[in-house]
């Protein structure tokens, strides 16, 4: 998928024409649920009993106002909220069918499964090849050297970059354009092999050119990983994402797939926000 | 509203008025006054490195010398001899004391000097000539000269004060060639003596790093764990908001505190190891470890959150956070601290003159249990000293120090910038 520089006007009648956008429910399977589920920074409630399904093979997105909670939600799934001391969840959030906040689970465990990007880029201030490199090592996944560097090549090409930087793999991370170094953190979150991989607001800080590319990476990655992604471009959402959630002050307003949330949303508030009229 | 405030064609914009330039132009007068304040301020500082650096080298310069008297002594005709397989460096020392060296070494100093010159070689000097021979017993096939000290009241009177009835004596052998001011290698290498023409560092020095090996060994680990667990563990409440104020408090105590504590405690524990760098180190790590806590606590405070959310993210357990991502990250602040904190801790003299470090010690310490002084405790006895011969000793062991300090500083330079990376 080609980011297109056509008008939001045209929104509608694109999602409309994209084949990627059926959703096919009764093949489609559950990677992760959410019931009920409430996110708490102190006395405050940031995420109002939240119900939603991950499915596998598609890209699921978050749309919503600044502060509206789509991030805390995002964090609350792979349980990165727990560093932070006052942040409280209720209600159950399942990894096939595994609650994810029970006792039983393991949080590296979790998080291994459940990748990360984030917002800014933040690859580690070590050599490309280490940034790759850590998630496999502290797991142990690979043995001997032969091995990292076949998950490394492998990681690296899954995310675009490796004819980039495969002459420069000792080349510190940092050193990388902000594009580049999204799509390392890319590389790293499914260097581990994760089955989720959640990706909050990837492209804020990146220019249109590095954007398409990362979409694109995304659309090439849905078959193999169940894609969460918060964004605040409604325009990245209908190019990327088969499913969408709008959450407003806290609350989901709509979940669906998302040519119907585009083209014939049920809810005024959504309907508002989608055209632009607040947010 | 009147009509000024209306927009119009003849208007002239408020950022082109004679006032407003004339308030631009205070701005830019208020900044060269501000340049002007910091360059001077730095001017300052360097005259007054400056001024420290050169009369301490001038100074000082004099105590890598002694005045030494020339001694030509003939051994074939004395008919000693070295008995090498006597053992060590002391057992042929006293072996030739055994034969008279001693004597010889007075005579032969007779002979050159005349009987006054000869009364002012240091009595200590025939161990010169039995070192010199232990490290080569070739020496004795014929005749040589050797350089001996002198006593300290004609190298006094050489210097041009001291005893007056022996100034015409030191003028005549200096006229002669055989009494001159020459620089004394073995000033690095001796420790502390009654006579300033036989005094050494190397003591004091030995025991100044003993001292901060202990200091190190102790204040670095226990306070980088301490400001780790306290940055990356400890829950945020009333008892870590006390520790942290007593922390603060405890970098703030004034050092001879903590003399008296190390009195109070660790001779108490171990009352054997009175003046020992054991004991002092520890005293000085109670001291050096609240100033690594708060520049370690700063250190890992500034390692971005994005490097910790990056690593937790990929399953990297908190302890794998801290010891592959955090610390590596903090290292160069918490190295600068240490190095601020041991720096702090070689110039001390207050808490080590309670646990008993002002004790004269004739011969470097062997180990961390032997008694001992340190760098900044000597200067201090030294320059207590009412013979000549010590300001000069003084003003050296000072540059000594300094150069030991600036050392240790630059290896801290080194190793930041070694360590130092990018984000």
């Amino acid at each position: 998928m080609v980011m297109s520089e056509s008008a939001p006007a045209s929104l509608a009648e694109r999602i409309q024409d994209h084949p990627d956008d059926v959703v096919d429910e009764a093949t489609a399977a559950v990677k992760m649920s959410a019931r009920d589920v409430s996110v708490y920074y102190g006395d405050k409630k940031a995420i109002d009993n939240v119900s939603v399904d991950v499915f596998s093979e598609y890209v699921t997105a978050f749309i919503g106002p600044s502060g509206c909670g789509k991030s805390t939600f995002l964090r609350a799934l792979n349980r990165m909220n727990d560093t932070i001391p006052s942040a409280r969840v209720e209600g159950t959030i399942k990894l096939e069918g595994e609650d994810i906040y029970s006792s039983g689970m393991d949080v590296v465990q979790l998080r291994a499964r459940v990748g990360m990007v984030f917002q800014k880029p933040n690859p580690f201030p070590k050599s490309i090849y280490d940034n790759i490199a850590y998630g496999p090592k502290i797991h142990g996944l690979a043995e001997g050297k032969s091995e990292l560097d076949a998950i490394v090549e492998k990681s690296l090409t899954r995310a675009g970059l490796w004819d980039e930087v495969k002459d420069r793999l000792q080349d510190s991370g940092t050193a990388l354009s902000g594009g580049q170094q999204q799509r390392l953190c890319i590389a790293r979150a499914i260097a581990v092999d994760p089955e989720v991989i959640l990706m909050d607001e990837p492209c804020s800080a990146l220019d249109p050119i590095a954007t398409a590319k990362i979409e694109e990476l995304i659309d090439e990655l849905r078959g193999r990983y169940a894609i969460v992604i918060v964004t605040h471009s409604m325009q990245q959402a209908a190019r990327v994402s088969q499913r969408t959630a709008f959450f407003h002050l806290g609350h989901l307003v709509e979940y669906g797939h998302t040519s119907d949330i585009f083209t014939n949303p049920k809810k005024q508030r959504t309907q508002d926000y989608i055209t632009g009229r607040y947010g | 509203m009147s009509d000024t405030v209306n927009i119009d064609e003849t208007r002239v914009p408020p950022t082109r008025t004679p006032a407003f330039e004339a308030r631009l132009k205070k701005r830019y007068a208020a900044e060269r006054r501000f340049k002007a304040m910091g360059l001077s301020a730095i001017v300052f500082s360097i005259a007054v490195l400056l001024f420290l650096l050169v009369t301490m080298t001038i100074n000082g310069f004099g105590g890598f010398q002694r005045a030494e008297m020339k001694v030509p002594v003939d051994f074939p005709a004395m008919g000693i001899s070295v008995n090498t397989t006597a053992g060590d460096e002391d057992a042929i020392v006293r072996d030739l004391q055994n034969q008279g060296l001693p004597e010889i070494v007075q005579f032969s100093a007779e002979e050159a000097l005349g009987s006054e010159g000869a009364a002012e070689l240091n009595g200590e000097a025939w161990r010169i000539v039995a070192r010199q021979i232990a490290a080569d017993p070739n020496l004795l096939d014929r005749e040589n000269s050797f350089w001996l000290p002198a006593t300290e009241d004609l190298a006094s009177a050489y210097a041009g004060d001291g005893k007056v009835d022996l100034q015409p004596l030191a003028a005549q052998l200096s006229e002669r060639g055989l009494l001159d001011e020459r620089f004394d290698p073995g000033f690095m290498s001796r420790a502390d003596a009654t006579d300033p023409q036989l005094v050494g560092i190397w003591g004091a020095l030995k025991g100044s790093i003993l001292t901060m090996i202990v200091t190190l060994l102790l204040a670095f680990p226990i306070g980088v764990l301490a400001a780790l667990y306290l940055e990356e563990y400890a829950p945020k409440n009333r008892w870590t908001d006390l520790i942290e104020v007593s922390i603060n408090n405890l970098a703030a105590v004034p050092s001879i505190i903590f003399g008296l504590l190390g009195l109070a405690v660790f001779l108490a524990i171990f009352p054997n190891y009175r003046s020992a760098p054991l004991i002092g180190g520890m005293t000085l790590a109670l001291m050096t470890m609240p100033v690594i806590v708060i520049s370690g606590r700063n250190a890992i405070k500034a390692v971005p959150p994005s490097i910790r959310d990056g690593a937790l993210a990929v399953g990297a357990s908190p302890v794998q956070v801290v010891f592959h991502h955090v610390l590596p990250l903090a290292l160069p602040g918490i190295l600068t601290g240490t190095i601020i904190g041991m720096a702090r801790a070689l110039g001390e003299t207050a808490p080590l003159l309670l646990i008993g470090m002002r004790a004269f010690v004739s011969s470097p310490p062997s180990g961390f249990t032997d008694n001992a002084t340190v760098l900044p405790m000597q200067i201090f006895l030294w320059s207590d000293e009412i013979d000549r011969g010590f300001v000069e000793r003084t003003s050296a062991a000072i540059i000594v120090l300094l150069i030991f300090l600036l050392l240790m500083n630059g290896l801290a330079i080194y190793l930041r910038n070694r360590f130092e990376k990018k984000w």
